[in-house]
């Protein structure tokens, strides 16, 4: 059982919860996930690391209110535990094998898009402490959707924000953000796109405009998270390849968005009617 | 003549009935059925189906205490050479092993060995179960990666002569393709599979779940870090295989490792648990083997219609006799000497036909089975909700990338001799990992294997 110690609404429908996970926290490198099984009949969810603590055997995740097994997760309180906690899955970020020579010279753009924000930010932390150049878009539908500004502003350069209401910074989405930092005479060696599937998409050809490499990281279907099933699987380069085992990250300028999009939809019809069904558990006795 | 009464029938669930629910097609043999079925054992001096075996049961044994009404006694004989005996009584190919050397068979039916097992197991369960406790500790740690049927095999006999046994399992539950792979119909998972887990763990044996070998932590630190002496890797078959056609990637097409592991591991068949599952009106598996038929029967059940797309016909089927006989008593639908060409789509992107061609036998081949060739322009459509591709796995390379000095084959599975030990000193492996997908007796007969040669290893060193 993996205990939830810590508990706060980054928003009214965005959690961030740190957890006791030993393994998985010892073992957890910025760009990879995990798997939460809230309990006996929930679903096995995979969630993107937005922190981990080798030293306390912690793992911080945010998860956002979709459907009814995210609602699950996100009803647990301080001092209850989730069934199951297992990870880390996928491959860590490509930068993670670069030479502490090279980090020192890249200059990273990061694109976050809501509840993507979080794994953002051990990407940035990691590569901010050695010597990186590290910029961070953060984008959301509107001002209380914005999540880790603070905590992105110890770890990078620059925190541009912009929201799609202009509720609070650029008025647009981060895509125009993004040209316009690009025509201001900011340079970027590498973008990271991390969001909605849309939104990377989107991002992708902008950066394709620019002529700046993107990578995105894909929140794909998945059941077991270890190559077993293939329901993750996305074509990349014209090859299918499994984002649990071979991904999270992908070049962007490869990836078949629109394949990726419609597969993502796969069970709408059976997440609807569980929905429909779903007694929430905020408020159950304990 | 004790060898002219004939094969007791074992009593099923009505076919129409069993189709729309997931309780056990078979019921297995009550105490009378089984004493007269096991009356009909010749008790060969050089018996046959002992060798064939691939765990080596004492089958004449035990079945001489199933007619003597020694059950418990029975059961003793089994365990000393099977661990798993309520499940391999179930889902053993009897016919191709114990039961197809069985002499009675080369005139009449052979004894029903496995049917007996399948009793002996049952009755144990029932019955407390076999008493069995962790013996003396003799003060030596072994990790076994994976709790399917090689490393529960492994970690049993390593467990009897008293290593501390640790398994570590990447899913939520212990049992591997046992669990998430082999439905309900055919092993019941609370009934079987759970008392049979028990037994293994009274041996002492630790089940450490959610942790993924390769991931989680590796087998270097396992060695370096935590103690271990030795490691068996017995971490299954891996990633499944498409076909590689135009429209794979449409939705409605599954692997059926994705399909099975929705319906057996996270129960999606249950209206209470919320993983969900798509059959739909129409399904076609791909394949032919005991996993298409697994899938075929649970989409069945889930309310489909059900063909099983097969290119060679059904002599060539490799699964087993049984279940091929069970799938279509219940209705499944046999498209054989057919061959997919490419999934089509409407224009939402969701699966509407599989495009096939029409196969005929050609030549024998190197493994001697006749192997198809496409009639020329007999192209057609099958209209279809859902695609599931049974098509075997290729090796998951999580644990051969991780580990040091760990070789693969050409085609990715570890390399390991006759005993089990890999090219890394100190790791074994066994089961599917090494061979493949094959079965769960021959998984459990690696792991045994590899039990005597770890306990060779560490006496040795």
């Amino acid at each position: 059982m993996f205990e939830i110690l810590q508990k706060e609404m980054l928003t009214p429908t965005i959690c961030r919860m740190k957890l006791s996970a030993p393994r998985l926290a010892a073992a957890a490198r910025p760009g990879q996930f995990l798997i939460v099984r809230a309990d006996e009949k929930g679903e096995r969810i995979p969630l993107t690391i937005s922190d981990y603590d080798a030293s306390e055997g912690t793992v911080t995740i945010v998860t956002q209110k979709i459907g009814a097994s995210s609602a699950d997760i996100i009803a647990y309180e301080p001092g209850e535990c989730f069934a199951d906690v297992v990870g880390p899955l996928g491959l860590p970020s490509e930068f993670m094998e670069f030479t502490p020579e090279k980090l020192g010279t890249m200059r990273y753009i990061f694109i976050a898009g809501g509840v993507g924000t979080a794994p953002v930010y051990p990407q940035a932390k990691w590569l901010h402490e050695r010597g990186a150049k590290v910029d961070v878009i953060i984008g959301a539908k509107t001002k209380d959707l914005l999540i880790y500004k603070a905590e992105m502003e110890s770890v990078s350069d620059n925190v541009f924000i912009c929201t799609d209401d202009g509720s609070e910074g650029f008025h647009g989405m981060v895509t125009a953000l993004l040209e316009k930092l690009v025509s201001e005479g900011h340079v970027y060696d590498r973008a990271v796109a991390i969001g909605p599937m849309i939104m990377m998409k989107f991002t992708t050809l902008t950066c394709k405009k620019l002529g700046l490499p993107v990578t995105v990281s894909l929140n794909t279907l998945m059941v077991d998270g270890t190559g077993m099933c293939g329901a993750c699987r996305v074509s990349v380069g014209g090859k299918t390849r499994f984002a649990c085992v071979e991904g999270p990250e992908f070049d962007g300028y490869e990836v078949d968005f629109d394949e990726a999009m419609r597969r993502q939809g796969q069970y709408k019809a059976e997440e609807a009617e569980a929905n429909e069904k779903h007694v929430c558990k905020i408020g159950r006795g304990k | 003549m004790a060898n002219k009464i004939p094969r007791v029938p074992v009593r099923e669930q009505d076919p129409k009935v069993r189709a729309t629910n997931f309780e056990e097609v078979c019921y297995g043999y009550n105490v009378e059925e089984a004493q007269r079925e096991a009356s009909r054992c010749l008790h060969c001096k050089n018996p046959r189906c002992v060798g064939a075996c691939p765990v080596n049961i004492k089958i004449p044994e035990f079945i001489g205490k199933v007619l003597a009404g020694d059950f418990r006694g029975a059961a003793g004989v089994i365990a000393e050479d099977s661990s798993l005996p309520a499940v391999c009584g179930r889902v053993c190919p009897q016919e191709s092993q114990c039961e197809g050397s069985c002499i009675l068979g080369i005139k009449g039916e052979p004894v029903a060995i496995g049917k007996l097992e399948r009793f002996v197991a049952d009755w144990s369960h029932a019955n407390g179960g076999s008493g069995a406790v962790a013996p003396a500790p003799n003060g030596h740690k072994v990790a076994v990666v994976g709790s399917g049927p090689a490393g529960l095999a492994c970690a049993s006999d390593l467990a009897k002569w008293g290593y501390s046994v640790t398994i570590f399992e990447a899913l939520h539950k212990a049992g591997g393709v046992l669990e998430y792979g082999i439905p309900e119909f055919r092993l019941p998972k609370e009934k079987v599979l759970a008392k049979e887990l028990e037994e293994v763990k009274r041996l002492g044996v630790t089940i450490e779940t959610d942790v993924i070998i390769g991931r989680t932590i590796t087998i270097d630190q396992l060695m370096d870090d935590e103690g271990y002496e030795a490691v068996f890797i017995g971490s299954g078959a891996g990633l499944p295989r498409f076909m590689g056609i135009p429209g794979e990637n449409l939705n409605g097409v599954f692997s059926a490792n994705e399909f099975l592991t929705r319906n057996n591991l996270m129960k999606a068949f249950r209206e209470d648990y919320l993983t969900p599952i798509h059959a739909g009106k129409k399904v076609c598996v791909v394949g032919g083997g005991n996993v298409a038929m697994d899938a075929a029967r649970t989409a069945l059940r889930l309310g489909a219609e059900v063909h099983i797309v097969y290119r060679r016909t059904e002599v060539e089927l490799p699964a087993r006799v049984e279940e091929v006989h069970h799938a279509m008593e219940e209705g499944i639908i046999f498209d054989m000497l057919t061959n997919p060409v490419e999934v089509l789509g409407d224009e939402k992107g969701w699966v509407r036909a599989l495009k096939c061609v029409r196969m005929q036998l050609g030549e024998p081949d190197e493994s001697g089975r006749r192997s198809p060739v496409p009639v020329e322009g007999s192209e057609f459509e099958i209209p279809t909700e859902t695609v599931i591709m049974a098509l075997g796995t290729s090796p998951n390379p999580l644990i051969s990338r991780t580990t040091e000095g760990l070789e693969v084959t050409r085609r990715g599975c570890l390399v390991a001799d006759e005993t089990g030990a890999t090219t890394r000193r100190g790791v074994f492996a066994g089961g599917d990992a090494v061979t493949g997908a094959a079965t769960v007796i021959l998984a459990m007969g690696a792991g045994r294997t590899a039990a005597r040669a770890i306990d060779a290893y560490i006496n040795g060193k």
